[in-house]
């Protein structure tokens, strides 16, 4: 057997900041993961879609404009209704931690902010994958 | 002392360095070269390379007095959800003094959206205030004389849509064309490179930037046409020489856009100007600025061969690096911030943004706001800095680094060249991966350790989470998706169909200016999207270049 | 969920689930496989290879939409390279085709050749055989023409198309040795930059100079696949090639090939995975190992015992 674990790098709205997202998605495979990169402007249907066609274990969003208490819950909701109720979600971006509680109760699993070394989003996800 | 001198005194000084590190060793992750002297820049000829303020190449400064006539304009950008509140905001600071207004639109309109389509949802209203036709505009500067006040338009793919509205506005006012003040960004290939708002595909794109050359030089003779920036190129990741290197090498793209349109080199270069980062490493910055005008007058008169004197001048406004806040320890952004400042009033910058402490976290609170505009004025009237011009000429090290960082540069330039031009090296995703590279490389020092961010890699601590952040009001969307219903309701639909067309056509003959068929269609209240659904239909959609 | 059957029933995210399974070389991929066999053998299979930065992606998107808009539907299989320092892999090509990810009539996967020996093109060929008894019409499957066994996956396709670009000087005859005689048929995209038409010329040269060449003369299609420019030109030569081999039996002899070099293939590592487990995992090649070194025996001796055990 030859497990991989797929990750999903998305940035859902309309920002164009995508230096987190593409630090994130190398860093990723550099641990060994298979990255599925969709770059920027996906909307949560394109995203629950993509993530279905490519059966990925983990689903990683960025966003930086404020519009992630809009959208991180949008796609957990389309994941769900596909079926996908495993896969782990990650959100990150300027998100003020005041609205993480939120998020979390709507099923993403953790928001990594600013400064998060990208090690540490490694190590959530091989903590918290299930495969 | 003599040169040979010099260098017989530095050796005995390096004989004697070894002893000391013998002892003391040197902390891990410095540049090489501990010392500059005059050895380093005794092939820089003062006259040819240096020379004086106001005079070519301006790696001194662009006026012969800089900041002892008056300071660089403190122009703080700020945007707010909807029309009405961004006015009501412009209006108290004109009140307070203020001649300058700088726009923030929110994501749909920089990308040419209405907020009622499907794709603006939990967007609008968020980074910026919403415009989705005239009437908006006309609520935006609703009672603000648009004959006084000079106004500066975050807008790039749509920058023509949104300056045809400006004018529309004026025009209303009773205020003609010509009188009008302001900058529009305009600058599409960073928008490729780094900043990800872009709309059409390159050749389009730079068809309507010439178009709006060319419009203005005749009947907005005042208007900033573009606003070429590197801010955002440095925010993605690149290297100090990548942020000049690609953002002149983009202004050379325009140049010969422009003159392959049949324009002149001075009709339209005097009215551009730039946009750099100012970042953490204050020396470094300070010697980017200076290296960027050298260049810049270069290119200008070597390679356009300009003859008027206002072509060469780089002019540029700074804003300080929003990706090196940290929302770690949030006050210590006032420091950074305050140091950032300083190196771009050392390197002569002619207006200038700070940010707020808390950016990482949210958009600024007015708190927060307020202390990155005292930190400008701080260092404008307290540190001296601002006393006489282009203070660290003349410094081996800052000499010796502006050059460094010009032949960086003017490599990058050359290889940009061959690669066919900055759209070329766009399209073959040159400068995308050049600076993602960079940008990993930064990532993967910090979190190695080599390069240390207080209060993220080191000196970190337990934090209460930040309190008092501001916060968008939810409902400002749906509101304003109301508005815009409520507006197609009442205008004239056939006239709004009629220039539509008028303007597609206009899209598909190449040697047609666009712009007085794009102010046709915004007088008819035609929206911003159904404008820019037009311009996409015929020109089609920018697909990125993603290689990581 | 039974997979194979949602799958069959049309359940997207079953299909997604048995391309893991075999991905992964779960258990169960095998029995997924057996029911999904009766079901396969409708679709046609377009095999799309060329150097990296030739526009494979642009271009199979710009197919994607041309099969679609003729009322078929469409599955892509995307392969990218795995590192072999890392493992890890970035498997971009699906951001060419965000525009066909909410069409119900494609599905797309990418896939990361990993480090398997030589099971990739095993592994690709029945994620072919799921998406072909999902029901997709047309299954287009791209990978960068650069090792072995990406060519060998491409090879396994009804149609072979390899894309170029102009404006590779002598990279061509690098890839002239590897790639370019596997083609029934030539893209050149990006053909609005200089050097299309020398390029053109490079093809037709080389051409005439293959002794193997049947009646079917590769046509070489000059394309812009970012401005959507020839792609139905180039799908006329993609159904031209296909009535041509189903017309004089190659089609038939291409997929009986195909059914026996899976055979093989699969036999082979399954032979080789038993050995592996009889021999490798359990120490005994060490053993032998050691005692080969001591010169108590040799390697000929040792194999010969070990297929007479095995093959008993």
């Amino acid at each position: 057997m030859e497990k991989k674990i797929r990750v999903l790098v998305a940035k859902p709205g309309l920002d164009g900041h995508d230096r987190g997202a593409k630090v994130v998605a190398r860093a990723l495979r550099d641990a060994g993961f298979e990255v599925i990169y969709t770059g920027l402007r996906q909307t949560p249907e394109q995203i629950a879609e993509a993530a279905l066609q490519e059966d990925v274990n983990v689903v990683a969003m960025s966003i930086l404009s404020g519009a992630h208490g809009h959208l991180f819950p949008k796609v957990v909701e389309l994941l769900h209704k596909n079926g996908m109720n495993d896969v782990l979600i990650i959100g990150g971006g300027v998100i003020p931690e005041g609205d993480i509680p939120a998020l979390k109760e709507a099923g993403v699993a953790e928001v990594f902010t600013p400064g998060t070394p990208t090690g540490d989003v490694v190590k959530f996800i091989n903590e918290h994958v299930k495969l | 002392m003599s040169n040979e001198k010099i260098q017989a005194e530095l050796a005995k000084y390096e004989a004697s360095v070894e002893k000391a590190i013998a002892r003391f060793p040197e902390r891990d992750h410095l540049p090489e070269k501990r010392l500059y002297t005059p050895i380093d820049i005794k092939d820089t000829d003062y006259a040819d390379e240096i020379s004086f303020p106001g005079v070519y190449p301006y790696t001194r400064g662009v006026q012969p007095t800089m900041y002892r006539g008056r300071f660089w304009t403190m122009r703080m950008y700020a945007g707010f959800s909807t029309a009405e509140e961004s006015n009501k905001r412009y209006r108290m600071l004109i009140e307070n003094g203020a001649t300058g207004l700088s726009c923030a639109f929110d994501l749909p309109t920089q990308i040419g959206y209405d907020s009622t389509d499907p794709i603006s949802e939990g967007e609008v209203g968020k980074v910026g205030v919403a415009i989705d036709s005239l009437a908006d505009m006309e609520t935006l500067f609703d009672q603000i004389d648009l004959g006084k006040v000079s106004t500066s338009m975050t807008i790039n793919a749509p920058a023509s849509v949104l300056l045809a509205m400006y004018i529309a506005v004026a025009e209303k006012q009773g205020v003609p064309a010509d009188q009008l003040r302001g900058t529009i960004q305009n600058d599409i290939l960073k928008e490729y490179a780094a900043r990800g708002t872009y709309i059409f595909p390159p050749r389009p794109s730079m068809r309507l930037i010439t178009n709006i050359f060319e419009y203005c030089s005749k009947n907005v003779p005042k208007w900033n046409t573009i606003s070429i920036s590197g801010y955002h190129i440095r925010e993605a990741g690149s290297t100090a020489a990548q942020e000049i290197a690609f953002t002149i090498a983009d202004g050379i793209a325009y140049c010969e856009a422009a003159i392959k349109a049949g324009l002149k080199i001075d009709d339209f270069a005097g009215r551009r100007s730039f946009f750099w980062n100012a970042h953490n490493n204050v020396l470094e910055e300070v010697a980017k600025f200076r290296a960027s005008r050298r260049i810049w007058a270069k290119v200008m008169k070597e390679r356009f061969h300009a003859q008027n004197d206002k072509s060469m001048k780089l002019r540029f406004h700074t804003q300080t690096a929003g990706s090196m806040l940290t929302a770690q320890q949030p006050n210590n952004n006032i420091v950074r911030v305050a140091l950032q400042t300083a190196a771009a009033v050392m390197g002569g910058t002619q207006s200038l943004h700070t940010n707020s402490r808390d950016e990482a976290l949210a958009l600024p609170t007015q708190e927060s706001v307020t202390i990155a505009l005292r930190t400008q004025q701080i260092v404008a009237y307290e540190s001296g800095l601002a006393d006489v011009i282009d203070p660290l000429a003349g410094s081996y090290y800052v000499e010796s680094m502006t050059n460094r960082i010009e032949a960086e540069a003017w490599d990058y330039i050359k290889k940009i060249d061959d690669l066919g031009g900055a759209v070329a090296a766009i399209e073959k995703g040159y400068i995308q991966k050049e600076i993602q590279d960079s940008a990993y490389k930064w990532q993967m020092d910090v979190e190695s350790g080599a390069r240390t961010i207080v209060g993220v890699n080191k000196f970190q601590m337990e934090e209460e989470p930040p309190k008092g952040l501001l916060k968008v009001d939810e409902a400002v969307g749906e509101r304003q998706k109301a508005k815009v219903e409520a507006m197609k309701a009442k205008r004239d639909n056939e006239a709004v169909k009629a220039a539509l067309a008028d303007l597609k056509k206009a899209c598909q003959d190449e040697n047609e200016n666009l712009m007085p068929h794009i102010l046709a269609a915004v007088k008819t209240y035609a929206t911003l999207g159904e404008i820019c659904n037009v311009m996409r239909e015929v020109f089609g959609e920018y697909e990125a270049h993603v290689s990581l | 969920m039974d997979i194979a059957e949602e799958l069959l029933k049309g359940n997207r995210l079953a299909l997604s689930r048995a391309i893991t399974a075999i991905e992964n070389e779960y258990d169960e991929a095998t029995e997924i496989m057996k029911k999904l066999y009766p079901h396969t053998g409708h679709a046609y299979v377009l095999g799309i290879t060329g150097p990296p930065g030739a526009g494979k992606s642009t271009l199979s998107d710009k197919i994607a939409r041309e099969y679609r808009a003729q009322g078929k539907t469409v599955g892509i299989i995307a392969v990218d390279p795995t590192s072999p320092f890392t493992g890890g892999a970035i498997l971009g090509d699906r951001i060419r085709m965000n525009g066909l990810t909410l069409d119900e009539g494609v599905f797309i996967r990418s896939m990361g050749t990993r480090g398997s020996l030589g099971g990739l093109s095993h592994k690709t060929a029945d994620a072919v055989k799921a998406m072909d008894a999902f029901g997709k019409d047309i299954i287009i499957v791209e990978t960068v023409g650069v090792g072995q066994s990406e060519v060998d996956i491409v090879k396994a396709a009804d149609t072979t198309m390899v894309v170029l670009i102009p404006g590779m000087g002598d990279d061509i005859q690098a890839i002239k040795a590897g790639i370019l005689e596997i083609g029934d048929l030539y893209c050149i995209n990006k053909s609005d930059l200089d050097g299309a038409d020398k390029l053109v010329r490079e093809i037709n040269m080389m051409l005439d100079l293959d002794s193997l060449m049947t009646d079917w003369r590769p046509p070489i299609t000059k394309v812009v696949a970012s401005q959507n420019e020839g792609i139905a030109e180039l799908l006329g030569t993609v159904d031209k090639h296909r009535t041509y081999i189903e017309g004089n039996g190659e089609l038939a002899k291409r997929r009986t090939k195909r059914t026996r070099d899976e055979m093989l293939d699969i036999l082979s590592s399954n032979i080789g995975s038993y050995i592996k487990s009889k021999i490798v995992d359990s120490g005994r090649l060490d053993g032998y190992v050691e005692q080969i070194k001591q010169h108590k025996t040799d390697p000929y001796t040792v194999i010969g015992e070990v297929m007479g055990e095995m093959l008993k």
